[in-house]
């Protein structure tokens, strides 16, 4: 049956695609965010997981470096450690540079001296035990030497990421409610406004399901063209945000970057959005129905 | 057509209705309605006919008693089966109750596509219904640009479009003219000799003299009487049309 027409034809021009759009658009730059904050925290803890930080911190130049070459070859030696690499004195002046300056007389290397710094990888989760053997095994040769994991310097950041992420999580689940919410106060006005033809095709032998279809319809029609309006609206801003966070040039934002899977579920938010209405809309028809006989 | 197995079709026992906490407006109302009679529900205004009525085409539930309709016990049958049997009947409202956005082409449709009938068993039928009672040129037509007696054609055309196994009316000549009456009451008594059993409530004493052998239940402060018979006693059974009738009786049929 030509069920669409049992009620006046959804108007498009109405505020329901509107709200949604806005719904969609918002949901599609909280997830954006989350994922890139997930990419950004997992890149990071990638690159963390297995490093270790060797400082020698000893104020005489000459020693320092005896110490650290000592250091070097003592890593070397054990078999669980993959790679070492002295960190060039070119490469910490850099570091420290946004501190310190870059004139070559601004810093006086003996009076304010810079650790030596050794970047070692090892196989496996870097551990406090495998930490305090690692000192131990360095302790004759390097006895100025700090071992740290390169992941506790970063664990701040990555449990506020974590945080942020999970606000984000928390944000789509209140769009998605919002969402709902938004389509059952529709749905209930249209019923309302409709609620003489709804008896009607009652008492000719309609059934709930033929109405509720009626309703589900002009639901997903809105909601189809609300989400297809905030997936652009999104698509836009997040292009945007991307491009502005991109050009910092910092490293752990450049990791956040969106991959295509991440665009994929992007793209699901809008599908997800218009199933959500017309679960709505026929959960909300179904139960008005049934008061009534 | 389908019935019970004794050959009733309807059955009221003891049937009392109010709104709320008010007084009954339907008390002790037992009658049963047997295939192919043809009835008239009589009273004054205020009398019940239409709370009966409403029983009858299921749009209300009695606060008492116990109604049997084609073999099932109406007061306690599932709410999703209701819809099986409302499509059985064909109701003329009083106030007509004619879809505002549909023409009254899509008005009279309507019965057919809620069952489910394929769109090309729809068309000509429709169209010939609205041509019979008179609105062939007005298909297109909304209910809103529609006269009052327009929309009771209509309304009445709904009605009878399926081929109901009870076609209940409430006052379905108020608002047309003497001809126009005499030519809906002939097309109930088509339907009627075709097997359809008809329940026309009016407080048009006239209406009754027009309809022979009609069966008369008469409401007064919403209880029955029965000045015919007609609850006592099983009522003489239309025999088939005459062969003289057999057009008025195909009218009915090709509507």
């Amino acid at each position: 049956m030509r069920e669409a027409e049992l009620v006046p034809q959804t108007r498009l021009s109405g505020p329901m695609p509107w709200v949604i759009a806005i719904m969609v658009a918002l949901t599609v730059i909280a997830s954006a965010a989350g994922l890139a904050l997930h990419n950004a925290a997992a890149a990071a803890s990638a690159e963390l997981r297995g490093g270790v930080t060797v400082q020698i911190v000893e104020a005489l130049p000459e020693k320092r470096a005896r110490e650290a070459q000592a250091a070097v070859r003592r890593l070397g030696e054990m078999p669980e450690v993959g790679a070492v690499r002295l960190v060039p004195e070119q490469e910490l002046g850099s570091l420290i540079e946004p501190w310190l300056g870059s004139e070559p007389d601004a810093v006086d290397a003996e009076a304010v001296p810079v650790p030596a710094l050794i970047d070692a990888r090892i196989a496996g989760e870097v551990t406090g035990a495998r930490l305090a053997a690692i000192q131990r095994a360095l302790a004759d040769v390097a006895p100025s030497a700090r071992v740290d994991a390169q992941s506790t310097w970063l664990k701040p950041v990555l449990d506020a990421i974590e945080s942020l992420q999970w606000l984000a999580i928390a944000l789509v689940a209140l769009l998605a409610l919002a969402l709902a919410a938004a389509v059952l106060l529709s749905v209930r006005s249209a019923l309302g406004t409709n609620r003489d033809t709804i008896e009607v095709v009652h008492l000719l032998g309609g059934t709930d399901a033929q109405i509720a279809r009626v309703f589900v319809r002009a639901t997903a029609l809105e909601a189809a063209v609300g989400g297809l309006l905030g997936m652009l609206l999104a698509v836009v801003v997040v292009l945007f945000l991307a491009r502005r966070f991109g050009s910092l040039g910092a490293g752990m934002v450049d990791q956040g970057a969106l991959d295509w899977l991440d665009w994929a579920m992007l793209g699901l938010v809008p599908v997800v959005a218009v199933l959500l209405a017309m679960l709505t809309a026929r959960l909300t028809v179904m139960r008005s129905l049934r008061k009534i006989l | 057509m389908n019935q019970a197995a004794d050959g009733e079709i309807i059955h009221f026992d003891n049937v009392g209705l109010r709104y709320g906490t008010d007084r009954e407006v339907l008390s002790d109302v037992s009658f049963t309605l047997f295939p192919g009679s043809f009835y008239f529900l009589t009273g004054t205004s205020g009398a019940g006919k239409t709370s009966l009525l409403k029983l009858l085409y299921l749009a209300q539930r009695p606060s008492r008693g116990m109604i049997r309709m084609f073999g099932a016990d109406a007061i306690t049958l599932p709410r999703e089966r209701l819809p099986a049997l409302r499509r059985r009947l064909g109701v003329v409202f009083q106030d007509f109750r004619l879809v505002p956005h549909l023409s009254a082409f899509d008005n009279v449709a309507l019965p057919l596509r809620v069952a489910g009938v394929p769109e090309r068993d729809i068309v000509k039928p429709v169209a010939d219904m609205l041509e019979w009672v008179g609105l062939g040129d007005r298909m297109p037509a909304r209910p809103a640009t529609l006269s009052g007696g327009e929309q009771q054609r209509v309304a009445i055309a709904r009605a009878v479009i399926g081929r109901p196994d009870i076609l209940v009316a409430d006052e379905p000549t108020g608002n047309v003219d003497p001809d126009m009456a005499v030519k809906l009451l002939r097309l109930f008594e088509a339907l009627n000799r075709l097997g359809t059993t008809v329940v026309v409530a009016t407080h048009d004493v006239h209406l009754l003299q027009k309809v022979p052998d009609c069966l008369i239940m008469r409401l007064d402060k919403g209880r029955l009487s029965d000045p015919t018979g007609a609850l006592r006693y099983p009522p003489r059974r239309r025999m088939a049309p005459a062969p003289g009738e057999q057009g008025e009786a195909e009218a009915g049929n090709g509507l």
